[in-house]
């Protein structure tokens, strides 16, 4: 064929235009040349499950590579479902990539977990390290950011979101050398403790090219109003605590400052907040393409309200639920760029009593035509507000609801929200991502196996009657890739059905489920190239575990380097 | 709790109604709790809860809002970070400042809690509602001139202050009693 003769250099040419790694992983099976060239260029490397390869083949089949992303525990360790020291390491990934020579210019983790260790050794190593992103990782202390702001001259990007941060009192902030002049993007809003607010405002004032700066909530309201004035052209912003005498000539100069600040898109944080400064940050507002006041709640209602109304441009939101519907319902006549919203509940503990129903959600989809990524915490759902939502948004790419109480069922019918979900998953032909609740039997599965069909990821939990809604699942959704299952009655049968399915998967968790032990055994012995993991935190093990025993805990997911020899006591793998 | 309304004025039939299930569950809940997954970990015990959400109340007739009292482990599903941040906020909101506040001619005085207030304006439009006042704009220049009132507190050394002369914070963790002045009084203190 024609490009047999096209010479190396014009494959990778080519292969430059394509940025996504499924794209990239598409074009290195076409022919061995193709494959050859691709994995010699490719630079950008993304790892889903950081147990399915390890770091000395990734390096042999991508020399080049120089920047990684990884991402470690199930994504049920996010709601304490996985106990502490489970795994998921960055060390051996930093000490294999020294080792054999890496120039890593870019390392980005998932709910991994990152030693003081690993950040100086990944500091210290790395000449043209750029760009550190840690999501939901834990293991470290500022301590290790000394080191990242120490050694790495060109840092450009340190951005941490929602870590567990063990602050140790030091000066991490004050590593920065004089000469560090290269930051693009700060965000340390997850860190509990002091920060030096002097050597802060004069790291912003030297580095001329910060585009996004995130400050935790020890940073008071005077030393924004400096930062702004210093950085006017920043895009995103993340405010710590807004909390000032709404007469002061603070608020004067904040004022100032911010109509200076033309360029931002992004806004975020107000971790702490005197509702009565709020309006300085309206002129702000209209050309917000995103809104982030899920850690603010000190903000009530009506000011969210007042404040909202001033965002015309949004594009994503991210609430609390303090909105209410009505709420809801302005945003929805206010904001018509809208593609995503996320809105969080504010009562966790008390009486469980969510601001928010299913007319907020109607709402939103009657009102924003651009709506493709939901992710919803409400009290309850009618199965008729499902269907409405599916007529209005045929173009959901993520859907996720949350009621409260997971087997509530619809209000007003008394029915399993089956038909809602049904509707939605008929209705949404390029869904991609799907959480359930409520109230639901088998039926919904028999929908969701029928009409989901770019469906990659699936989260159940207290769901389903018998085997057969995990089979239908199982059986119908080609493209499924991760499949989470909390407290639902799948057993043996549904999980033995096919197990050559989960080759084709990134990997499946199934807690307080019916699989026994014996089941998991048996696709161990005939799958070798899958890893079984059963977690097992009580006494279970003690005792000579019978194949009837009920797992608690299963996680399975396909690897191509066997057994991970880092795990901790209570994860067997069989 | 029933969540029904309007039981008071008719004969009450269905406490004598015959029907199967638990005496005082309503016959939605039992079908709640039948439903609910049998399995090894704490159930989510089904409370009735009266509050009405969202405003709307018999929009759709018997509205249910049971919530579950037991925590779930897992459910709901929030980062743990994410509850972190939120719950000692909760924390705090339960440790109040309170103060005594005193009105010249009030019988008796009221008791406020000054952290829930972020700011002086939010303050005084509180004290405004709680006597039906008007206090009116504070300036440096002439305190609360155009008032017949006038906010003062007691600080740590015993001294009575106007109120919005120092900063919010260095207020709320001197302020020991708020009291609010009338007529000549007040005026006496706003002048230069």
């Amino acid at each position: 064929m024609m490009m047999n003769y096209f010479p190396d250099e014009v494959l990778e040419h080519v292969f430059n235009f394509l940025t996504s790694h499924k794209d990239r992983n598409a074009v290195s099976m076409v022919c061995k040349s193709w494959y050859r060239v691709e994995r010699f260029s490719r630079e950008k490397v993304f790892i889903g499950n950081c147990y399915a390869i390890d770091p000395e083949r990734l390096i042999s089949r991508f020399p080049r590579v120089r920047s990684l992303t990884l991402k470690g525990k199930p994504h049920f360790a996010d709601f304490n479902l996985v106990p502490p020291d489970w795994g998921g390491f960055v060390y051996p990934w930093i000490e294999a990539m020294v080792k054999l020579g890496v120039h890593l210019e870019e390392l980005r983790l998932k709910r991994m977990v990152v030693s003081d260790e690993s950040l100086e050794l990944l500091s210290r190593s790395f000449v043209s390290f750029k760009s550190l992103v840690l999501v939901s990782c834990e293991g470290f202390t500022t301590d290790g950011l000394a080191a990242i702001a120490s050694n790495c001259r060109f840092l450009r990007e340190l951005d941490l979101q929602e870590n567990e941060i063990e602050d140790r009192r030091g000066h991490w902030l004050s590593c920065f050398p004089d000469s560090c002049t290269s930051l693009i993007s700060l965000n340390f809003a997850c860190l509990k403790g002091e920060v030096n607010l002097a050597t802060l405002e004069r790291l912003v004032a030297r580095c001329h090219n910060l585009r996004s700066l995130r400050l935790n909530h020890v940073v008071p309201l005077d030393t924004l109003q400096k930062i702004l004035g210093k950085a006017p052209q920043l895009v995103d912003l993340g405010a710590g605590a807004f909390v000032h005498d709404p007469d002061s000539e603070t608020l004067n100069k904040l004022k100032n400052a911010i109509q200076k600040c033309t360029s931002i898109r992004s806004l975020s944080g107000f971790l702490e907040v005197a509702p009565c400064c709020l309006p300085a940050i309206y002129p702000m507002c209209l050309n917000l393409t995103s809104l982030n006041l899920s850690y603010a709640p000190g903000i009530h209602n009506n000011e969210l309200i007042k404040l909202i109304r001033h965002c015309r441009k949004l594009q994503r939101l991210w609430i609390l639920d303090v909105i209410g519907d009505k709420g809801l319902g302005v945003v929805a006549s206010t904001c018509k760029e809208l593609q995503e919203l996320r809105v969080f509940p504010s009562d966790l503990y008390g009486v469980g009593n969510a601001a928010v129903t299913e007319e907020g959600l109607v709402a939103i989809s009657a009102g924003c035509p651009k709506l493709n990524s939901v992710l919803y915490f409400c009290q309850q759902v009618t199965n008729a507000a499902l269907i409405t939502v599916a007529k209005n948004c045929p173009n959901f790419i993520r859907f996720r609801l949350c009621t409260l109480n997971p087997t509530i069922a619809d209000p007003v019918t008394m029915q399993p929200l089956d038909e809602g979900f049904g509707a939605i998953v008929q209705s949404c032909k390029g869904l991609k991502r799907l959480s359930l609740s409520g109230l639901l039997t088998d039926q919904v599965f028999l929908y969701i196996g029928m009409y989901a069909e770019q469906l990659e990821m699936l989260s159940v939990a207290f769901a389903g009657g018998t085997d057969m809604g995990m089979l239908y699942v199982l059986n119908g959704c080609r493209k499924l890739k991760k499949l989470e299952i909390m407290d639902s009655p799948f057993g043996d049968v549904a999980l033995l059905a096919d197990i050559g399915k989960y080759e084709t998967m990134r990997s499946l968790w199934m807690s307080s489920c019916e699989v026994t032990l014996g089941a998991c055994k048996t696709i161990a012995k005939k799958m070798p190239r899958l890893n079984v993991e059963i977690i097992d935190e009580g006494d279970q093990m003690e005792t000579s575990p019978d194949d009837r025993h009920r797992v608690e805990k299963m996680y399975l997911y396909r690897s191509l380097v066997g057994h991970r020899r880092d795990a901790p006591d209570f994860v067997r793998t069989l | 709790m029933d969540s029904f309304v309007g039981h008071e004025n008719d004969l009450n039939l269905k406490a004598t109604e015959l029907r199967l299930g638990l005496p005082g569950t309503d016959e939605s809940e039992k079908e709640m709790m039948c439903s609910f997954k049998n399995n090894k970990r704490a159930s989510p015990e089904s409370v009735e809860d009266s509050e009405s959400v969202a405003g709307s109340d018999d929009k759709h007739g018997n509205r249910e809002t049971p919530a579950a009292k037991t925590q779930v482990i897992g459910w709901p599903p929030v980062r743990s970070y994410r509850k972190n941040c939120l719950q000692p906020k909760k924390a705090e909101a339960e440790t109040g400042i309170y103060v005594k506040v005193s009105m010249d001619g009030a019988p008796y005085l009221r008791k406020i809690d000054l952290k829930v207030y972020n700011c002086y304006p939010e303050l005084l439009k509180a004290l405004e509602n709680m006597f039906k006042i008007t206090i009116g704009e504070y300036s440096e220049r002439e305190g609360y001139q155009g008032s017949e009132y006038a906010p003062t507190y007691e600080d740590k050394d015993g001294d009575w202050m106007l109120v919005g002369d120092v900063p919010w914070d260095m207020f709320m963790s001197s302020c020991k009693r708020l009291r609010i002045m009338k007529g000549s009084e007040a005026r006496g203190l706003g002048c230069a």
